[in-house]
C-alpha cells in the first residue's frame, strides 16, 4: 500500500544529539493515536545539511520544512498538518525569509544554489533500508558495470569524467584505478578511507550515515575494475552512528546478493570488511593507514613503491575516500560526459563542504566546483552574524591556509586554493571574523600537527615543535622580529624536506597568516598587542562609556572581577580578571573593549 | 590515580574469545585491541601481555602500538569523562576558555584523572557536531552551544 504522507526526521549525528530519535517515537505514537499509521510514514534519514538549526523534519507532499523541532511540538503538526494538511505556521524554517511564506525546502537559498551529487540521497531516504536506496536507482550502475562494460572500459569511463580524489590531494581516480589494475597480482584490495580527521569537516560522516550503500556500490565497482574481490573501509572509532550503520547495509547488501558472490551472475565476486582506526590524524595518509590495518603503528612509509603497487599486506592496493566513492555510481548512471559538464575545466563535478565557525548557516553544502568563495559565505552560508567584520576563510583544515577578504571572487577549485597558498583538503571551511587572533590560530593548527605527528621524520617531529614554541612565545608576548623570520624559513624547510602530507603541508596555516596578516604578528611581537583580544598575555578587557549598568556582565563573570551597581558604569578589576570573554559575550551594548585605545582612558 | 583496572577472570575469558575470533583474519591486532578497551577500559601491561602470547608478537611491539594511538590508554579512566571538543569550528567559538574552566573548578589538569578518581578531563578533536559549536561532552551526552558559565552547573548536577 502507498503511505499518502512520509514525515522525514534528520538522524544525523548532531540532529540526534538534540533529540531526533525520540521526535520520530512521539511522531509514531501520535500517528498512530490518531489511527493514521496506515497511511503515513516516519522515516530517519540521514544530515539535511542545515546544522545549527536542527532537528529538522520534512513533510511530504510539499517538501515543508520545520527546524528546532521539539517533542512538545509533535501533537500540533500531527494534528494540524498530517490529519487536516494545514502546515504549522510557527514551526516553519525561518532563517532565511522572516515571513512565514517559505515552505519548501528545495526553494531556500541554502538548498537551492546546491547541487547535490555525493549528497543526493542523505536527508531522502531512511540509510537504513536498502530498497530506498534501490528505489534511487541504488546499485544500478553495479549491474550495468558488471553486465555490459569491460574493467578497462570502467577505467576509461572514470579517466573521461576527471573525477579528482575528494580526501585533500585532487589526484585524479581513474588514474588511481589504472595504476592499480596494471599491477599482477592474484590478490588486490580496494580501501575505503573514512578516517576523517580534518577538525571541521564532517562530509565523510554525513555521507555514510545518510548514504551508506552508495559507498559500498562503489567499491565494488573499483573491485571490478581493478581486480579486486575484498574491500576494507577503514573508518574512525569516534563516529559510532556511522559504524552502525555501516554494518547494518552491509549485512543489507550481502543478504540480497549485490555484495558476495559472482554478484549479478557474473564471475565476480567482492566482500567488504571494517576496520576501525582508534585516534590517529596521520592515518588519514594512505600508506599510514595501511600500516594501521595491518596492525602497526600509524606510521607512513616511503612512495614509491606507491599502494597501487605494494599495498596492504604488501598486495596491490586502492585508496580512495568516502566522498570520491559517493561521487562514482551516479558517474555510471549518467555518463562521464555529464560529470565533466559540472564544474571547472580542470575539477570537474561538485565538491562538499562543512561550513563552521562564525557563519549564519552552519552545515553541509554541496556546490559545483567553480562556486565563488564569496557565494558559498554570503548566499549559502547567510554571512556573518552579530554584525561581525569577516577576517579569513580557512580552508583545507591543518593543512590550509587562510584566504582573505580580497580573494572572496575567487571560482573554488583544487588549483585556484592551492594558487591561494591553502587548499581543498577534505572540505572543511572555517569562518572568522574580527574576534579571531590570526596568530592564535595558527598556533592552534600547528598545535594539532605537533600532537598528531607521527615522529617517523625528523623535520617534522622537531621543526612543527620548533615553530610552536616560537608561537606560543609570541602569543605570551615575548616574541622578537627575528622570530617571524624564522618561523619562514623554519615552515619551508619542513615543506620540502617532510616524509607525508602531514608534515609537507602542516606550516600552511602559519605561512599563509605570515603572508596575510602580518600585521597582527607585528602587533604581538613589536607592541605586544593582541588586537583581537585573544591572546590573554596581550589583552585587556575594560569597560567604556557605552555600559549601561544592565549588570549581565557582573552576573555572567564566572570569576566576580567585574564590580558596579544597577544603571552605573560597571569596572573589570584586571588583578582578578582571567579574560575568558564570557562579559564581552553578554554584553547587549557592545560595551566590553578589547582595543588598547581604550585600555588607556579606562 | 584514583581509579582501577579490573581484571577479572570473566573479562579475561571474553578477551580470549574475541581473540579466537580475530586471529584467523589477516590483521588482527587493531580490532583485538578495540575489543580490550571496550572489555577492560583500558589496556594496562597485564592485558597487553595476555594479547602478545596469544598473538605471537613482542610485548614491545604491542605496547608501541597501544601508545600511538590515542584511543586507546593504558591508564583506567575516572568514573565521569568531560570532553571539550577543540575542533577548529568549537575553538573558534571559545572552547579553550570552557577547557580552562573545567580545568580550574575540577582542579585537574587536561589528560588526567581527579585524585577522587571521580572526574577525568579531556580535550578532544572535532566531534563533527561543529553546527553545535562548541561543545563538550560528558559521559558521551553532547552539550551543545557550551559557555563558560554552564560549566559550574554542569559540575555541580554531577557531583550530586
Amino acid at each position: 500500500m502507498l503511505d499518502r504522507m512520509h514525515i522525514l526526521i534528520c538522524g544525523g549525528t548532531e540532529c540526534k544529539e538534540s533529540n531526533s530519535l525520540e521526535l520520530r517515537d512521539k511522531f509514531n505514537s501520535e500517528i498512530n493515536k490518531l489511527a493514521l499509521g496506515d497511511d503515513v510514514k516516519t522515516i530517519l534519514t540521514g544530515c539535511f545539511g542545515l546544522c545549527a538549526l536542527g532537528p529538522h523534519v520534512v513533510v511530504y507532499p510539499g517538501e515543508t520544512l520545520y527546524s528546532g523541532v521539539k517533542v512538545e511540538d509533535v501533537p500540533q503538526i500531527v494534528e494540524q498538518h498530517i490529519k487536516n494538511g494545514k502546515p504549522v505556521e510557527r514551526l516553519l524554517y525561518k532563517g532565511e525569509f522572516n515571513r512565514n511564506k517559505f515552505r519548501n525546502r528545495s526553494e531556500l537559498t541554502f538548498f537551492a544554489r546546491q547541487k547535490r551529487i555525493a549528497l543526493r540521497n542523505c536527508g531522502v531516504i531512511d540509510p537504513l533500508n536498502i530498497n530506498e536506496y534501490i528505489a534511487r536507482q541504488g546499485y544500478e550502475a553495479l549491474g550495468k558495470v558488471l553486465t555490459k562494460m569491460t574493467p578497462e572500459e570502467v577505467i576509461d569511463e572514470m579517466k573521461k569524467s576527471g573525477l579528482r580524489g575528494r580526501g585533500g590531494g585532487g589526484f585524479p581516480t581513474g588514474l588511481k584505478w589504472e595504476f592499480a589494475r596494471k599491477s599482477v597480482s592474484e590478490q588486490k584490495f580496494v580501501i575505503c578511507n573514512a578516517d576523517e580527521g580534518d577538525p571541521g569537516a564532517f562530509m565523510d560522516r554525513a555521507v555514510l550515515e545518510g548514504d551508506p550503500h552508495s559507498v559500498l556500490e562503489a567499491m565494488a565497482i573499483c573491485g571490478y575494475a581493478i581486480g579486486a574481490d575484498t574491500g576494507y573501509i577503514y573508518i574512525r572509532a569516534e563516529y559510532p552512528v556511522a559504524v552502525a550503520r555501516l554494518e547494518e547495509a552491509i549485512q543489507q547488501a550481502k543478504d540480497l546478493g549485490v555484495l558476495g558472490d559472482n554478484l549479478f551472475g557474473s564471475d565476480f565476486s567482492f566482500n567488504i570488511e571494517l576496520r576501525l582506526g582508534a585516534g590517529a590524524f596521520v592515518c588519514g595518509e594512505e600508506t599510514a593507514l595501511i600500516a594501521s590495518i595491518e596492525g602497526e603503528r600509524g606510521m607512513p612509509r616511503k612512495k614509491p613503491p606507491f599502494p597501487a603497487v605494494k599495498g596492504l599486506f604488501g598486495k596491490p592496493t586502492n585508496v580512495n575516500n568516502v566522498e570520491t566513492f559517493a561521487n562514482i555510481p551516479v558517474i555510471f548512471l549518467k555518463g562521464a560526459d555529464w560529470f565533466k559538464s559540472i564544474g571547472t575545466e580542470k575539477s570537474s563535478g561538485t565538491k562538499v563542504f562543512a561550513l563552521g565557525g562564525k557563519i549564519a548557516n552552519t552545515g553541509l553544502l554541496e556546490i559545483p566546483m567553480g562556486t565563488t568563495l564569496r557565494e558559498v559565505i554570503y548566499e549559502i552560508g547567510g554571512g556573518i552574524p552579530n554584525k561581525r567584520e569577516f577576517k579569513a576563510v580557512q580552508t583545507g583544515g591543518p593543512s590550509g591556509g587562510c584566504i582573505t577578504k580580497e580573494s572572496l571572487d575567487t571560482p573554488i577549485d583544487f588549483d585556484n586554493l592551492i594558487g591561494l597558498g591553502s587548499m581543498m583538503g577534505s572540505g572543511g571551511m572555517i569562518i572568522m571574523d574580527e574576534d579571531n587572533c590570526m596568530v592564535d590560530v595558527a598556533r592552534f593548527y600547528l598545535e594539532f600537527t605537533v600532537d598528531e605527528s607521527c615522529g617517523k621524520c625528523t623535520p617534522c617531529r622537531e621543526g612543527t615543535k620548533r615553530m610552536l614554541d616560537i608561537l606560543n612565545r609570541i602569543c605570551a608576548g615575548q616574541g622578537t622580529l627575528e622570530d617571524l623570520d624564522v618561523l619562514e624559513s623554519l615552515g619551508n624547510m619542513i615543506k620540502d624536506s617532510s616524509l607525508c602530507g602531514l608534515g609537507q603541508t602542516a606550516p600552511n596555516p602559519v605561512l599563509s597568516t605570515l603572508k596575510h596578516f602580518r600585521d597582527e604578528y607585528l602587533a604581538h611581537v613589536v607592541d605586544k598587542v593582541c588586537p583581537a583580544g585573544v591572546c590573554s598575555h596581550l589583552t585587556n578587557y575594560v569597560i567604556t562609556d557605552a555600559c549601561i549598568g544592565c549588570t549581565k556582565c557582573a552576573r555572567n563573570c564566572p570569576v566576580g572581577a567585574i564590580e558596579g551597581t544597577v544603571k552605573g558604569k560597571h569596572t573589570i578589576d584586571p588583578s582578578i580578571c582571567v579574560k575568558c570573554g564570557a562579559c564581552k559575550t553578554a554584553c547587549p551594548v557592545n560595551a566590553i573593549s578589547t582595543d588598547p585605545e581604550d585600555w588607556k582612558v579606562a | 590515580m584514583g581509579a582501577k583496572v579490573n581484571i577479572t577472570d570473566e573479562k579475561v575469558d571474553e578477551l580470549y574469545a574475541v581473540m579466537e575470533k580475530y586471529k584467523q583474519e589477516p590483521g588482527p591486532l587493531m580490532p583485538t585491541l578495540h575489543a580490550a578497551q571496550r572489555i577492560f577500559g583500558c589496556i594496562p601491561l597485564p592485558v597487553q601481555k595476555i594479547i602478545a602470547n596469544e598473538l605471537d608478537v613482542s610485548i614491545a611491539r604491542i605496547n608501541g602500538v597501544v601508545t600511538f594511538y590515542g584511543h586507546f590508554s593504558v591508564e583506567p579512566k575516572g568514573e565521569n569523562i568531560v570532553s571539550v571538543c577543540l575542533g577548529t569550528a568549537c575553538y573558534v567559538k571559545g572552547s579553550q576558555g570552557i577547557l580552562d574552566a573545567f580545568s580550574h573548578d575540577l582542579k585537574v589538569e587536561v589528560g588526567e584523572t581527579s585524585e577522587d578518581g571521580l572526574f577525568t578531563l579531556e580535550a578532544t578533536r572535532c566531534i563533527g557536531a561543529c553546527g553545535l559549536a562548541p561543545v563538550f561532552t560528558v559521559n558521551d551526552e553532547v552539550y551543545a552551544n557550551g559557555s563558560v558559565q554552564m560549566v559550574k552547573k554542569v559540575i555541580q548536577t554531577l557531583k550530586k
